[in-house]
């Protein structure tokens, strides 16, 4: 499938990737060709393969409900690039 | 000490031939001479020395060794270091510090280890030559036979790989999804493992593909890559995807020989283009491990030809997601905009390489409403197909021997502008990584222009003993001692 | 209950389905061991999986699937054997990783049903699903500040068939639906703390018309509001359509000072969420045995409780309803009236103390007498220990002071007098004094009884057995 530059600047949107005017074109050519190139799964009948979206062949394993970890805010905010007090901080957000 | 192994610094040290901190300072002072590979992101001398002396200290009052007593190992940039900046050689987490030690690391140190250097890799994994290395490309050791260029060390695990290679340290900590353990191994001449899917925890581990991650061992023997293996594995309950099972000696697992052992030759992998010597490689691998007592079966693996294709629809999908975290709020990179949504573009525009967003934007593509099921599922579909072709040829053999890599390591900056070139170079490898396999790369000989080429076992879920066994029997059939150019 | 909209051109009627969030009753979140209690310092209870550090990982928590199970047996949905928990992929500040775990194509319950006066109210489905962190646009002027305390708490999503008719509909159900989870104790439904939020699917067609195009009205967050905002929107509809316009399918937010709704500036139509399922864990199997255990310690639900109260234990519906609105209320009564006389203890626990939590705004677990202390004082009032009236004054005086029934009524000497004898005598003397009276009475004035017992009452100070001197006097007056 051939994106063309709209398809591109959509995805880039939703990937929340700036991507430059100029670069659109031949962003698109290169996806479109790695896109072409995968296609060819097209040629595999998978008609009645139910999708395989994990490895392991055991059963999800779960914790119990104990309070054992949280408590240390300075380790949560250690590489914050912006914070004020204890809060993370980013620009205001309108909703 | 430089030609020192694991199995030799544990008899070494049990001799008294040397100290851990001797040994830590000798390799300390290895690793500041092999700038020249830029295998390093960064150095952890302290730690070292503060872990040999602490090895050294257990040694003076008799307490008996641990499993990697005083043994230097290279880490990986992708596992998480308590207070060492961990970067995944991305500009998005240069200054990254984590507040928290990754459950194979956690096991090592807990082993005796002593961790040396935090290692070059392609941007957050992706990339089969260390050159989307936000540090710029790790160089591999070899060199072609009369030209002066400089050879990629193959990837991601580029870094880790070219010091083992370069006999810097005995041992390093590679990251494998499609290939990124076994292709640099191979590319550098060294012994590559990629466990069972499972079979070690990814938890502190920078996640690039989760249903296909795995940590595994770097080194110059199978006996090594059995020693590392064995301190790295485990079950952890903080992993939902760590596999409850044992860990086996792996070392103990080695003198088997292969005599009975039914090896499977998948005819599928003969691909088109081909270099002929790598052919004939694989069958000279064929017949040592035939004369070794193995039986050679031919076996089919009709889908191979679709794993890469898969590999490049599920990776990048589970990778857009996986990268969505970096996004300049709570820590790594934020280039400031007058709104969070601005910010949002520019910090991940600023942070991320071209191959990490070119793949995030597949990723993300494949997913996007309308295509999820063209692409996403198709490919999974397609995956079940081809651990389903493992299923059954694992009915008839107990491991499968193939190429490690399609071609020798190429020079650096080649293929760059080809992402799908440099992809081919995991057609051998992604298979097993799709179906969570175990699979090695071992070196087994030099190619015409006297590069190292590999041979790849791969084995049954959580049967890492015998794909170790036939590794030890390929191993000394191809008597492989050959040393890079950078350490002649 | 259902309410016509009344347009220009005739009646509209309305189409509602909710969606509600309702926080997991736990201690730890649902993927991480930090705590969910609410109201902690910023960035407190937040573990470095919920602030998703790079290479963190989810492990489930085993008692946020049980409430989930629970909650769904308690509506009569069917539990899935196989569920999966589905990343669902948006950028927001206080949604840490990127993307939310969810359940999106397999949830853990699917069907079930919520009754309310005059209409079964079908579940579409529930699902487990993260919290996401707070957002304080408040704070500074420049920034909006993160605090990650509720990021990573369990919710559940419970989400209805657009069945409900009008606002009134909507409340009971959310109001019968938040009974529910606290009945079973699965969420503490607290509306004030953010436990229970709900988002309104609203449309509005002519009767009995296809649906029309709706609009969701996010995050509502106390019942007042929910009935307010779709009254408000339902209306606004009517007139955008009877104006010739289209209902556009957006998101709305309720202002409540305005008591208007109005879209949000984040348009719904720029979020693909690529749903797919999170490769960090696995399918969540619940086998046979698991669920069968919590069906059998499932309390017994509040229907079953009202229709027992009724048919056992003869209450009135009014007062089973009453009684069986919340199960801590039912399990007070039931507590109360072990062994006594049940009419008289639900008359006490459904008058004198709810009237009473009622007007202090007091929650039933928060009532200052316990449900035994209750039973002692309705077992007194049966004996003739104390009249009526000073079972009334001993019930004021155990709600201020916690001191037990039998201990007040020593303390102020409160026995009521059924002596007959020393009755008798009071009786005579006061015949004796007030002989016109008494003569007026045997004429035929028999409303003067009332002034005689008053006497009594007076001379005893209250203390005397009202029936034994209603009987005495009628047996002296009338001889």
């Amino acid at each position: 499938m051939a994106l063309d530059r709209a398809t591109v600047e959509r995805i880039a949107a939703l990937a929340r990737i700036d991507i430059a005017e100029d670069e659109q074109d031949a962003l698109a050519g290169e996806l479109s060709a790695i896109l072409g190139w995968v296609e060819t799964l097209n040629e595999v009948d998978t008609a009645d393969v139910a999708p395989m979206t994990s490895v392991g062949g055991h059963r999800l394993p779960w914790r119990s409900d104990e309070v054992n970890d949280g408590g240390y805010p300075d380790r949560v905010l250690a590489n914050a690039p912006d914070a004020a007090g204890a809060f993370f901080a980013v620009p205001k957000v309108v909703e | 000490m430089r030609r020192l192994g694991l199995a030799d610094i544990r008899a070494g040290l049990a001799d008294g031939a040397f100290s851990a901190v001797e040994l830590a300072e000798d390799r300390l002072a290895a690793l500041e001479g092999a700038e020249a590979l830029n295998a390093v992101v960064s150095p952890m001398p302290d730690r070292a020395l503060e872990a040999a002396r602490a090895a050294d200290r257990r040694r003076a009052a008799g307490e008996p060794a641990l499993p990697l007593d005083g043994m230097p190992v290279a880490v990986k940039d992708l596992f998480c270091t308590e207070d060492v900046r961990t970067t995944a050689s991305s500009a998005m987490l240069e200054d990254f510090v984590p507040p928290y030690e990754s459950t194979v690391t956690a096991n090592l140190i807990a082993a005796g280890a002593v961790l040396a250097a935090k290692t070059n890799l392609d941007e957050f994994a992706m990339g089969s030559s260390t050159a989307t290395s936000h540090f710029g490309p790790a160089v591999n050791p070899w060199k072609a036979t009369g030209d002066a260029r400089p050879r990629a060390p193959g990837g991601s695990s580029g870094g880790s790989a070219a010091l083992v290679a370069a006999s810097v340290v005995p041992a390093a900590l590679g990251t494998d999804t499609g290939g990124s353990i076994r292709q640099p191994a191979a590319f550098c001449g060294i012994v590559g493992l990629k466990p069972t899917y499972g079979r070690c925890s990814r938890w502190g581990i920078v996640a690039f593909a989760s249903s296909l991650d795995q940590a595994g061992p770097l080194t110059r023997s199978v006996r090594d890559a059995a020693i590392l293996l064995g301190a790295m594995a485990g079950h952890d309950p903080k992993d939902s995807t760590s596999a409850r099972q044992p860990v086996p000696d792996f070392e103990a697992a080695l003198g088997g020989g292969v005599r009975g052992l039914r090896i499977g030759v998948p005819r599928e992998y003969r691909v088109d283009g081909m270099p002929e010597e790598l052919d004939a490689l694989w069958r000279r691998g064929a017949a040592w491990l035939e004369e070794a007592g193995a039986e050679i079966v031919d076996i089919p693996l009709p889908h191979t030809h679709y794993a890469l294709p898969a590999y490049y629809i599920v990776a990048p999908a589970e990778a857009s997601s996986n990268l969505a975290r970096y996004d300049g709020v709570r820590y790594g990179l934020r280039t400031p905009a007058g709104t969070v949504e601005e910010q949002y573009a520019r910090t991940r525009r600023a942070g991320f390489g071209a191959e990490v967003r070119r793949r995030v934007l597949i990723g993300t593509y494949v997913l996007s409403a309308g295509y999820y099921d063209a692409y996403y599922t198709k490919a999974q579909r397609v995956r079940r197909l081809i651990a389903r072709d493992f299923e059954q040829a694992f009915e008839r053999v107990d491991a499968v021997l193939t190429p490690t890599a399609p071609t020798a390591a190429f020079p650096l900056g080649e293929k760059m502008d080809d992402p799908i070139a440099m992809y081919l170079n995991d057609v051998f490898t992604v298979p097993a990584s799709l179906a969570g396999l175990p699979a090695v790369s071992v070196p087994a000989g030099l190619d015409a222009e006297g590069l190292p080429l590999g041979l790849q076992l791969i084995g049954r879920p959580f049967d890492e003993e015998t794909v170790l066994r036939a590794a030890a029997a390929l191993e000394e059939a191809a008597g492989f001692d050959a040393e890079p150019e950078f350490v002649r | 209950m259902s309410a016509l909209i009344e347009g220009r051109e005739g009646v509209w009627e309305y189409a509602i389905g909710l969606e509600v969030h309702a926080q997991v009753a736990s201690a730890a979140k649902l993927f991480s061991g930090a705590p969910t209690a609410f109201g902690a310092e910023p960035n407190t209870q937040v573990s470095l999986v919920d602030a998703a550090m790079p290479g963190m990982l989810p492990v489930i928590n085993r008692v946020c699937v049980e409430q989930a199970v629970r909650t769904g047996l308690g509506f009569g949905g069917a539990i899935a054997r196989h569920s999966v928990f589905d990343r669902k992929n948006y950028f927001y500040p206080d949604l840490p990783q990127g993307y939310q775990i969810s359940q999106y194509s397999d949830p853990i319950v699917v069907g079930g049903t919520v009754e309310i006066p005059g209409r079964t109210v079908r579940i579409t489905r529930l699902h487990l699903e993260q919290d996401a962190g707070k957002s304080v646009h408040d704070r500074d002027p420049d920034r909006t500040l993160i605090d990650l305390n509720r990021a990573g708490v369990a919710l559940m999503e419970i989400v209805s068939e657009p069945d409900l008719r009008s606002p009134e509909e909507a409340a009971e159900f959310l109001t019968r639906l938040r009974a529910l989870l606290r009945w079973l104790g699965t969420c503490d439904g607290n509306m004030q703390e953010g436990s229970l939020r709900c988002d309104a699917n609203v449309s509005v067609r002519r009767p009995g018309a296809e649906l029309g195009t709706r609009t969701e009205i996010k995050n509502l967050n106390s019942i007042r509001f929910l009935r307010e905002a779709i009254e408000y929107e339902g209306r606004r509809q009517v007139e955008v359509i009877e104006a010739g316009g289209e209902i556009e399918q957006e998101t709305r937010l309720f202002d409540p000072d305005r008591g208007e709704t109005r879209p949000m500036r984040t348009k719904e139509d720029a979020h693909d969420y690529r749903y797919f399922p999170d490769p960090d864990l696995l399918p969540l199997e619940l086998d046979e045995a698991f669920i069968e255990a919590i069906r059998a310690a499932m309390p017994e639900l509040p229907e079953a409780r009202r229709d027992r109260f009724v048919e056992k234990l003869g209450l009135s519906d009014y007062d089973a309803a009453l009684l069986t609105a919340e199960r801590a209320r039912a399990d007070y009564f039931e507590a109360a009236a072990r062994g006594r006389d049940v009419k008289q203890a639900a008359n006490w626990v459904a008058g004198e103390l709810l009237g009473r939590l009622n007007r202090e705004g007091l929650e039933i677990e928060a009532a200052p007498i316990p449900a035994a202390g209750l039973g002692e004082l309705v077992d007194l009032i049966a004996d003739g220990t104390l009249s009526g009236r000073m079972g009334r004054e001993v019930f004021e005086a155990m709600w201020e002071t916690g001191k037990s029934a039998g201990a007040i009524v020593e303390e102020r000497g409160l026995k009521q007098i059924s002596d007959t004898g020393a009755l008798e005598g009071l009786v005579d003397e006061l015949l004796a004094r007030e002989a016109d009276k008494a003569a007026e009475y045997r004429a035929g004035r028999t409303k003067l009884l009332g002034f005689f017992v008053g006497q009594v009452m007076k001379a005893t100070g209250g203390k005397a057995n009202p029936k034994l001197v209603n009987a005495l006097l009628r047996a002296r007056l009338e001889e």
